[in-house]
């Protein structure tokens, strides 16, 4: 563990000096070097701008990424658990996979609006073809011999959900809030860019309209950290706590 | 009567397309307080005949009937315990009114108590065996049904857990329905043995216990599983 981390620090110091000869190299306009950056992230988080746009990004995160988890889940059981369901639902569920993010955010702005509604319900609808693919697998795969557990002994709904369903399905679930969560934060940028008035994302399109590569990555790297950091604190954890009971591969 | 079975036929059809009967005409009931046994050759439509019972599968001619209203304890022949729970979780979770003194009696009749906080997958199946059988008293059950709870077991395992189970349904008194090609255990548990056939299941024997069982010779015993064994 302590050897892998010196590892990890190592190659970490080692992507700076990259960045840092890389910044010396072209003369310091295209990229600045790693220090001024983390100068600029010290000013924008003492102004309180950099706090202020990474909440209400992290919020949008946050409402798209529940949305689409919560409603994902319920469709995909649905089709996994009912024949019918799956039947109809299948060709929409491709249709929906396969339409570029871009093209619902823009359906989404046109529709509904440049509001808070269109921007969350656009990044909800792009992950949410991945939940329910994802929780239909765990629902085909749901083991009958617990149905039958849960028919003979008359377990009430609420005891088959805890302590039967969600055990089984919280594998597929945690697999797909990780990916889930890396791909709707890429995408509440883009939404903020496209059409939102605060935001990183909103952020991001003023440095790129004033060509500040200092405010770009002041912005992207402090949000890339607390992506990571959710990631590691968060689902991680998460993930390892569902799997507890399985015996340990030797 | 806690349980009256009449069954007509059980078909399954298979894969290619063709029926199979597995279940014959098949009539029995099983009285408040009593030990019915079913013994037969394996495949011969033993479990098929439990999960009629159990109302796990409808598709059949015939009649099953409960009393209403009554609770139903059953321990599968594979123990089917949940591995994500503890074996003290899994009997809570069946039978969430059990109170703490009497899952604490089942527990130590069992020889459960040191593995309560084990999950499923750290136990033995014989120990997970008896954790399936603690599940299925724990709900108090007017009726229990047994799916060979004492296969694959070493000899002294089974044994213990032969003893174990006589104990307490005699001590409940509710009525339980065994299903086992063990003939001893039979003879050890039950008031009356129905010998079933070879597929499609029929009843070609019964035998009724009216010695005490526990005060039962050895000689005797065996002389009684050589009649329900021999051929019809």
């Amino acid at each position: 563990m302590g050897l892998n981390l010196a590892w990890r620090l190592l190659s970490l110091a080692l992507l700076l000096l990259c960045w840092q000869i890389a910044s010396t190299a072209s003369g310091g306009n295209n990229l600045p070097a790693p220090w001024e950056v983390l100068q600029r992230i010290g000013q924008e988080a003492r102004s309180g701008a950099l706090v202020h746009h990474m909440a209400i990004t992290l919020g949008r995160v946050v409402a798209a990424f529940v949305i689409a988890m919560a409603l994902g889940s319920a469709i995909g059981y649905a089709m996994g658990r009912n024949l019918l369901a799956d039947r109809l639902g299948d060709p929409w569920l491709v249709l929906l996979l396969n339409l570029p993010a871009l093209v619902i955010i823009v359906l989404a702005y046109i529709w509904i609006g440049l509001n808070e509604v269109a921007a969350i319900g656009a990044v909800a609808l792009n992950k949410l073809p991945n939940a329910i693919v994802s929780l239909r697998e765990g629902a085909k795969a749901l083991d009958p011999q617990y149905d039958e557990l849960a028919e003979v002994f008359s377990l009430p709904a609420w005891t088959r959900l805890r302590h039967i369903l969600a055990p089984q399905l919280a594998p597929y679930f945690a697999a797909s809030a990780r990916s889930g969560l890396s791909l709707v934060w890429k995408i509440v940028l883009v939404v903020e860019l496209m059409g939102r008035s605060n935001g990183i994302g909103f952020q991001m399109n003023v440095a790129f309209q004033l060509f500040d590569m200092t405010l770009l990555l002041a912005y992207a790297l402090p949000f890339v950290g607390v992506m990571l950091a959710i990631e590691f604190l968060l689902v991680q954890p998460f993930e390892r706590r569902v799997s507890r009971w399985r015996p340990r591969a030797a | 009567m806690r349980l009256e079975v009449a069954i007509e036929a059980k078909a399954f059809r298979s894969p290619s397309g063709g029926l199979h009967q597995a279940l014959g005409r098949l009539a029995f009931g099983v009285p408040e307080g009593e030990v019915a046994a079913i013994v037969g050759p394996s495949g011969c439509g033993k479990t098929t005949l439990m999960r009629l019972i159990a109302g796990l599968d409808r598709d059949y001619d015939g009649r099953v009937t409960l009393r209403p209203g009554d609770r139903l304890g059953v321990a599968f022949q594979e123990p089917r315990l949940l591995p994500w729970r503890t074996a003290e979780d899994n009997v809570r979770i069946a039978a969430p009114n059990a109170t703490e003194a009497a899952l604490g009696v089942l527990f130590q009749r069992f020889g459960l108590s040191e593995h309560r906080r084990h999950l499923p997958g750290e136990l033995s199946l014989g120990l997970a065996r008896r954790v399936s059988l603690a599940r299925a008293l724990a709900v108090e059950p007017d009726l229990l049904l047994l799916d060979e709870p004492f296969a694959s077991l070493d000899g002294a395992t089974r044994a213990s857990l032969v003893e174990a189970v006589a104990e307490i349904v005699a001590c409940r008194g509710m009525a339980t329905l065994l299903i086992t090609h063990d003939i001893d255990a039979a003879i050890r548990l039950a008031d009356t043995i129905y010998a079933l056939s070879p597929r499609p299941a029929t009843i070609v024997r019964r035998v009724r216990i009216d010695a005490p069982r526990s005060r039962m010779s050895p000689q005797a015993a065996a002389a009684l599983a050589r009649e329900i064994g021999a051929p019809p």
